[in-house]
């Protein structure tokens, strides 16, 4: 009788079954379409972080930057003495190449990578050390040459340098370079990353001069496995090329060589930058940065969901818009279906109280009216969620089809020092023109500025999952209980006698 | 069948309070056929929703065979309204959407019947209302007296003891009265019911054993 009795009712009153059903369909559609677009944002985020930080890093430790000391000498400083460099027919051509820590980093001692390997719940560590690797090289006006002429300016035209007329001439190449432990990569960049060619680092490679390149920034350099690259004044072999795994971005560095090289080479003995941590369960990551920051007060310690919020670009505007604008859309249209469906189901009530005032005269129970008139909301309900399902997946495959794509770049406190592939490292050139000399030793500060974001452009699909789906049948189910709910619970009040007295 | 001792029954309508029924005492044998009349607002329809256990009084007693009905819980009045109490209505008070059929058998759902068994009793309710073949109509699709006649059989399809009936004729012309009247009148000589109809008219009244008259919220044994 409860289902003929539904069927009944839904069919013999399509108007009111169709508005309470679209009401939720459309509100139960958005929830779908939001919840997918933020699902498919937020694996664009992870998949900017990982080109960073490595598939499976849950917790990033950085040491907090503090200001340089008073007269420190500028990581990108070159200093060249009187008789460096090499001359000939009137020119000194000078090259230096310098490994160091990059500008906005900050290193810390790497014993912190016991300390945090020590705490509990952690399942695996790696510590890394940024570095930026900086060559200046270019021709100068012989020096001596210059000195000679000084004491009588009538000698005619200066002579030597880059254009023979006593100019000058200097390239800065500059690309980033991590440190790593090649015993160590189940966490951290290399996580993130495919082999191209070659070979990767591996534990024999430790305290030799092996080198992997991002294979992006081989091609652009023009270098390749076999070959070798200069690294703070050290030949590298190099063994590979790796890819990123994540989609269009680059991989962390432009060049990995093993860590104890990159810290002797860049005079960081015992030095690292970042400690990559990976928990044994996501539950316990909370209570892993807890303790971790107890343990290293002076570092800063992030987790993935802080390290979404370093995420810029039209990525992060998607997101925010999500959060905002999605969300409250969401939250609006669901309320406004569910009022519908109650207002609606109230109404109905109010009009059947001859119905139920004679369901109740034959001896109909409250509790059995209660359950017809929640039933029937509940159906109601459903066909909304179902359309609305439908409707969902709808807009979730045009949104797939279309696939926007988002621009989403990592940038942090930590994040700046972790670096990222430098996708146009390269060379600046520059030059100075006659009548500029040197005295007895100059200097360039602030080359090797070259340490870049990540930067990627992601294609942002919306996935579709079942707990997507469960959420918007559970909604549809609520909104149904609520409007059912409370339509029996009007129904319930009715006095039979008021009821039959009221149209009799 | 029913003993009221003393019954009175007040409420408020529009801010105004209405003594329904002042004081009420009367005995009404099983198996007797009674036509209540009296004028409008005189407490008809008041006096049969207590008879018919849809209300209780604001003083007195209602004592329906050994159940002093006035006083027991929401729960077991509906289980009186359904095993025991049939009602037929003015307006036949039929569910629109569904068919004469499921209409009938909506009496038995209280009674949690296995499905075939309801069925079956519901056709047989109908076949003795003479409206099997309009089981499958609607109450849209059935003329006043066919509408009343699936009332009738709504309410008897339970075996009830009464059969309590509020102005039964009152939408339908002389001829479909009469023959409403015959097949309640019918009904009650075979089944041995107890009937109550509230009635204006006194044609309808006249087919009684007795008739009671209401006036004032007091009710009189007629002349």
């Amino acid at each position: 009788m409860f289902f003929t009795y539904l069927r009944r009712e839904l069919s013999g009153r399509r108007k009111q079954t169709a508005i309470i059903a679209t009401g939720m369909a459309i509100a139960i559609a958005l929830v779908i379409i939001v919840n997918s677009v933020a699902a498919g944002v937020k694996v664009a985020q992870a998949s900017v972080l990982e080109s960073v930080y490595g598939v499976g890093t849950d917790i990033s430790v950085t040491e907090t930057p503090v200001p340089p000391a008073a007269g420190a000498k500028l990581p990108g400083r070159f200093d060249f003495g009187a008789g460096d460099g090499t001359t000939a027919a009137g020119s000194t051509t000078v090259s230096q190449s310098r490994l160091t820590a990059g500008p906005g980093s900050q290193t810390m001692d790497a014993t912190n990578v016991k300390t945090i390997a020590g705490v509990s719940d952690v399942k695996a560590v790696a510590g890394t050390l940024v570095l930026n690797n900086v060559t200046f090289s270019g021709q100068v006006p012989d020096k001596a040459q210059r000195q000679a002429a000084a004491p009588n300016d009538s000698n005619g035209p200066p002579t030597g340098g880059a254009d023979g007329a006593g100019g000058s001439s200097f390239n800065i190449q500059s690309f980033s370079v991590m440190g790593i432990d090649p015993s160590a990569t189940a966490v951290g960049p290399l996580s993130a990353v495919a082999l191209n060619t070659g070979r990767g680092l591996s534990a024999s490679d430790i305290g030799q001069p092996n080198a992997v390149l991002d294979s992006t920034y081989a091609t652009t350099a023009t270098l390749a496995v076999g070959g070798t690259i200069d690294i703070g004044g050290t030949a590298f072999t190099i063994v590979g090329t790796v890819d990123s795994t994540s989609g269009d971005s680059g991989t962390a560095s432009n060049v990995y060589i093993p860590l104890d090289l990159a810290q002797s080479i860049s005079s960081n003995a015992g030095q690292i930058s970042n400690v990559y941590v990976q928990a044994d369960s996501a539950s316990n990551i909370t209570a892993i940065q807890t303790a971790i920051q107890a343990a290293l007060p002076a570092t800063t310690v992030s987790t993935q969901a802080d390290l979404a919020a370093s995420v810029s670009g039209s990525l992060a505007t998607a997101s925010s818009m999500l959060e905002s604008l999605g969300l409250w859309l969401s939250i609006a249209v669901l309320i406004a279906a569910f009022l519908t469906a109650i207002l609606f189901t109230v109404s109905g009530v109010t009009r059947r109280t001859r119905e139920f005032g004679t369901l109740k005269a034959i001896g109909w129970s409250n509790k059995r009216i209660v359950g017809q008139v929640a039933g029937e909301s509940v159906v109601q309900g459903l066909i909304g969620g179902a359309f609305g399902i439908v409707l969902g997946i709808v807009g979730v495959v045009i949104i797939n089809v279309i696939a926007p794509t988002l621009s989403g770049s990592a940038s942090s406190r930590g994040l700046a020092a972790a670096g990222g592939a430098m996708r146009s490292a390269g060379g600046n050139g520059g030059g100075f023109g006659n009548g500029v000399g040197f005295g007895g030793g100059g200097g360039f500060g602030g080359a090797g500025r070259g340490l870049s974001q990540a930067a990627s452009v992601v294609t942002l699909s919306a996935p579709l999952t079942m707990s997507i789906i469960f959420i918007a049948v559970g909604l549809a189910v609520v909104g149904g209980l609520l409007a059912g709910a409370i339509g029996g619970w009007r129904a319930a009040r009715l006095s039979p006698a008021e009821a039959l007295r009221s149209v009799n | 069948m029913y003993k009221l001792n003393n019954v009175s029954k007040k409420y408020s309508q529009s801010r105004r309070e209405v003594q329904a029924l002042d004081g009420v005492s009367l005995e009404i044998p099983a198996g007797q056929m009674v036509a209540i009349q009296g004028p409008t607002g005189g407490g008809k329809s008041t006096l049969l929703q207590m008879l018919g256990a849809l209300d209780r009084p604001t003083s007195g007693t209602v004592t329906m065979g050994e159940q002093e009905i006035s006083k027991v819980k929401d729960v077991k009045l509906a289980e009186i309204r359904a095993k025991d109490v049939g009602f037929v209505f003015q307006s036949f008070n039929l569910i629109p959407t569904l068919t004469a059929q499921e209409n009938v058998e909506t009496a038995l759902e209280p009674l949690h019947l296995p499905a075939a068994e309801r069925r079956e009793r519901a056709r047989a309710a109908l076949e003795s209302v003479s409206l099997s073949d309009r089981a499958d109509h609607r109450p849209s699709e059935l003329s006043g007296g066919q509408q009343q006649r699936v009332a009738i059989a709504r309410a008897l399809v339970t075996n009830p003891k009464v059969l309590l009936a509020d102005e039964p004729t009152g939408n339908l012309d002389e001829d479909t009265r009469d023959e409403i009247m015959d097949l309640l009148e019918g009904l009650w000589r075979d089944q041995g019911l107890t009937l109550i109809i509230v009635t204006h008219d006194s044609a309808v009244a006249a087919r009684a054993q007795r008739r009671l008259v209401i006036r004032a919220g007091q009710v009189k044994d007629a002349a």
